[in-house]
């Protein structure tokens, strides 16, 4: 096996310096009753040749783009990721390091964290971000139960506009320490119903997402004003952080903490993972965050450099006491992220995400045109909802067989909006695409 | 002293992303605009955000030169115990990356995504197989994801069944992040020392274990590198009073094909694809961290699972005891795809081979050594072998000390200061990949710092001086935090 360097001969000697008789003798220990007697039932080890075989046909087993047009946003989107951040994040000095527990012979993922803690608070006009969570969805419960510290309270009231995935995720982290979800309307615009908020004693957090799970923008400034009122932090949930390229950021509209997706910027959608938990919040509250934090410091010499920082708030010092058990991140889609960032630049992100909307507003002028009722007047980014009509199941068959995709159906989750299609459009769909869909599902 | 293979090497300095380009550059080719622009509410957009303006070409100078700053196992060995830093095979990253996995939609219906659900069934059945439990969840993100997930379990078995327990068992040999893990479900961890030779005692066990006792989270091999030879005392113990046995599979990579842990008392357990199936550790992640357990708590796993119908693979979320969600989709996707093709590659007898090699080279780790440094618990170890650093203090020489010498070596140092049993703890897990002419050096370069410590001490102190930059402030760091530039 070509990743087992030992020859026959390596083995016999290394055996005799350690005492063993044959490379059984090292399991001695072991009880027999603990061992087991037949070997594993896997199949034989393959070549890299079958390998490839094999998993470029499981792989072809799958419908993707460009082959198929895939109108498909709801927590995963498909944008362009520029050659240069995968060949860079493929330098495996990079990818197969360790958590930078040593700060001298790690400097490199050190200081690429700390550029992207920086430009992650940039981007959401936040105090401080860590180094990673899991996903945005892991994110969001991490960010309440942070709340919940915080405020030393026990009851989370969450929009119903929150993607349906964070909603349950969610659920799974709050169950055992039987604090009490709230969830907070829908209004007929698509925004959330944040009227309910003054009447709610004991809150930790008030939660919404925006764009939201309609892709409409959410009416940030006025929920964090009810929050802070009722005594709750205001915590920020998104999706689609390409939107921040564009519309006014959480932090300068009173978000505690924001919280979310980034799997648009620069990592691939990869079935649902691995993603990029972000999170970020004010300075004031950085001692009960999740996660591990990167800061600046000196050497012996004077030299700056970076470390892992503040790690008193973290499972392998504070064990039970500890402000949440993440341990490995997601480091690498961090970097990744970083360098797509810095690969678009200001005014790239900028000019992107024009386009992302423009597109967008294409699609939804167009379907208008073609007689489709759009039943959300909030502004949106890249992500709308249309109603195709209770009849539009066989239509959307028919185009899968066609391999258009005609977006994402709500009556999963929304029973009473059934006949509603989730839809989006990024930067990668061109318009002819859009005119295709527009002229099939108008005949 | 033999040249040692760490050198300062080509080492250029490089500023912060911020520090260089200039407006109006952009390192992205951007998509032509076949659209009009459309009119948008002033009051809704900002001013984008202040992120600095780069070319490819600094985009990649600037990665490119930070990359050279780190250490990976790709640089050289990395014997970070209980973190198994295998060597990560290149043919499984061309894997992962095949446009028809790259590229998936998690949303996509099922009869367009065969692929992706026949890869993650399999790779269900192969874990099940090597850990000999019955069913298996892909879903969480990594191993203190993967342990949490575990504990949810073990809470929603005692919930269904009417009973309500506090208390859950860690051995101080268990892995770090349990007891936070433990926490997080609002069980309190009850703390149990390991007998002097450092495996837990049944009586121990049996002493503590009572009915409102939710179970005991174990890491067996334990952190110490040694089999918990009780175990199937101790699990006997803890099935008697109702309670469920939680393993920490960490350290897994010792024991594939030797030793299933469902058929010795395991009900639930962990694995960390990054760890023991070659998956790369990405400088923190991202990883995943598969749960694996009997048919008891089968009902409660996480949805939507993997299901097989006739020959057509679904996804189902019709289990409703189930604990729910951990995160928005499947599990870290990407990352199953490496350690597919990881055990595919390998087969039974790779495996097998793996182990047996990995507990090779840490036992040869040790005798040679043993004489040069501290060996606490003197006895045939597993996959990795702990070490102190009681020999050296006369000299005032610590773990660390030898520790940052190792990287003027040209080796990535141990895991030190942990297991907490251990005062000064050197922990060493050289893993299968490693060459005996590699460990060799390891061993010569160790040896040859415990002679520094004694003839020249000071120049541990300052250690290391070969890296970009010399030992960091760490206390100034933490008590002035500056997060971002």
């Amino acid at each position: 096996m070509r990743y087992l360097p030992h020859t026959e001969e390596d083995v016999s000697s290394m055996l005799r310096a350690v005492g063993a008789k044959d490379i059984n003798d090292l399991f001695s220990m072991i009880p027999g009753n603990c061992k087991i007697e037949n070997n594993l039932k896997l199949p034989e080890g393959l070549t890299e040749w079958e390998l490839n075989t094999l998993m470029d046909s499981l792989s072809k087993n799958m419908a993707v783009s460009p082959a198929y047009k895939i109108f498909m946003g709801a927590g995963s989107y498909n944008h362009y990721i520029p050659e240069s951040v995968s060949y860079l994040l493929g330098r495996s000095e990079f990818s197969t390091a360790y958590t930078p527990y040593q700060p001298e012979i790690s400097q490199g993922t050190l200081q690429a964290i700390y550029e992207y803690q920086t430009l992650v608070t940039r981007l959401l006009g936040m105090e401080v971000a860590n180094a990673s969570m899991y996903d945005g969805a892991s994110a969001l419960a991490e960010a309440l139960l942070m709340a919940i510290r915080v405020t030393k309270r026990k009851k989370v009231a969450i929009s119903k506009l929150i993607h349906p995935y964070y909603r349950d995720t969610v659920r799974t982290y709050l169950e055992p320490g039987n604090y009490e979800i709230v969830e907070l309307p829908r209004l007929e615009d698509g925004k959330t119903d944040i009227s309910g908020v003054a009447g709610m004693d004991d809150l930790a957090a008030v939660a919404i997402q925006s764009p939201n799970f309609f892709g409409c923008i959410e009416d940030l400034r006025s929920t964090g004003e009810v929050a802070h009122k009722s005594g709750a932090l205001f915590v920020l949930s998104f999706t689609e952080p390409m939107a921040y390229g564009l519309f006014k950021n959480p932090g300068c509209q009173g978000a505690d903490i924001v919280c979310g997706e980034g799997q648009s910027l620069g990592i691939p959608q990869s079935f649902g993972g691995p993603g990029l938990g972000m999170f970020a919040c004010r300075m004031k509250h950085v001692r009960n965050m999740p996660g591990r934090l990167v800061g600046k410091t000196t050497d012996m010499d004077g030299k700056p450099g970076f470390v892992l920082t503040l790690a008193t708030r973290e499972q392998h010092i504070r064990r039970e006491k500890a402000k949440s058990n993440i341990c490995t991140n997601n480091s690498l889609c961090a970097l990744a992220s970083a360098m797509y960032m810095a690969s678009l630049g200001g005014t790239g992100i900028r000019e992107l995400a024009c386009l992302n909307y423009d597109k967008a507003e294409y699609l939804k002028r167009g379907l208008k045109e073609a007689g489709f009722y759009i039943p959300f007047s909030s502004p949106t980014f890249n992500e709308f909802v249309v109603n195709f009509g209770e009849n539009f199941k066989d239509t959307y068959k028919k185009l899968m067989e066609q391999r258009i995709i005609a977006g994402v159906s709500l009556a999963t989750w929304y029973p009473e909006l059934s006949g509603h299609y989730l839809l989006c459009v990024t930067e990668t769909m061109g318009r002819e695409d859009m005119d295709t869909l527009i002229k099939e599902v108008r005949s | 002293m033999k040249e040692p293979q760490g050198t300062s090497g080509l080492i250029l300095n490089e500023p912060l992303l911020w520090e260089k380009g200039k407006k109006g550059r952009c390192g992205f080719s951007m998509p032509r605009r076949d659209v009009v622009p459309s009119p948008l509410d002033e009051g809704l957009t900002g001013d984008g955000p202040d992120f600095p303006d780069l070319s490819e070409v600094d985009v990649v100078r600037h990665y490119t030169r930070l990359s050279q700053w780190n250490f990976g196992v790709d640089t050289g060995m990395y014997p970070l115990g209980s973190c198994t830093m295998k060597y990560n095979p290149k043919i499984n990253e061309r894997e992962a990356s095949l446009p028809g996995f790259a590229g998936a939609h998690p949303l996509l219906p099922p009869d367009l995504s065969q692929g992706a659900l026949e890869l993650m069934y399999r790779l269900e059945q192969y874990l099940a197989e090597i850990t000999g439990m019955d069913a298996v969840t892909l879903q969480p993100a990594a191993g203190a994801h993967g342990e949490l997930t575990g504990m949810l379990l073990i809470h929603a078995y005692h919930k269904s069944r009417g009973s309500h327990r506090l208390k859950i068992i860690v051995p101080d040999t268990a892995h770090g992040t349990n007891p936070a893990s433990a926490a997080l479900c609002g069980f309190h961890p009850v703390a149990v020392k390991s007998g002097e030779d450092g495996i837990i005692p049944a009586e121990a066990i049996t002493a503590i274990m009572d009915e409102d006792t939710a179970g005991i989270m174990i890491t067996n091999p334990n952190t110490l590198g040694l089999f918990e030879e009780n175990i199937r005392e101790i699990a006997e113990v803890v099935h008697s009073k109702g309670g469920l046995v939680y393993g920490d599979g960490a350290n897994m990579n010792a024991v594939m094909g030797i030793v299933q842990m469902g058929k010795i008392g395991f009900d639930v357990m962990h694995l960390n694809l990054h760890k023991t199936f070659s998956t790369p550790h990405g400088g923190g992640g991202p990883g995943s961290g598969p749960v694996c357990v009997k048919d008891i708590l089968e009902p409660f796993l996480p949805v939507p699972r993997v299901i097989k119908k006739g020959d057509e693979y679904l996804l189902s979320g019709d289990f409703p005891e189930s604990i729910g969600k951990l995160q928005a989709f499947y599990g870290n996707f990407g990352v199953m795809i490496k350690a597919c093709s990881y055990i595919m590659s390998m087969g039974s007898e790779g495996l097998k081979r793996a182990s047996q090699l990995a507990v090779l080279n840490a036992n040869y780790i040790k005798e040679h050594l043993k004489d040069s440094l501290y060996l606490p618990y003197d006895r045939a170890c597993m996959h990795e072998c702990v070490f102190s650093d009681r020999l050296q203090e006369a000299e005032k020489i610590t773990t660390l000390d030898m520790a940052k010498r190792l990287m003027d070596y040209g080796f990535h140092p141990p895991t030190i200061y942990f297991p907490l049993v251990v005062h000064g703890a050197m922990m060493i897990e050289p893993t299968e990949t490693e060459s005996k002419e590699d460990i060799d050096r390891f061993i010569e370069a160790l040896k040859s710092i415990v002679a520094e410590a004694g003839k020249d001490p000071d120049l541990l102190r300052r250690a290391p001086t070969r890296p970009k930059v010399r030992r960091l402030d760490e206390t100034a760091a933490a008590r002035k935090p500056r997060l971002t530039g």
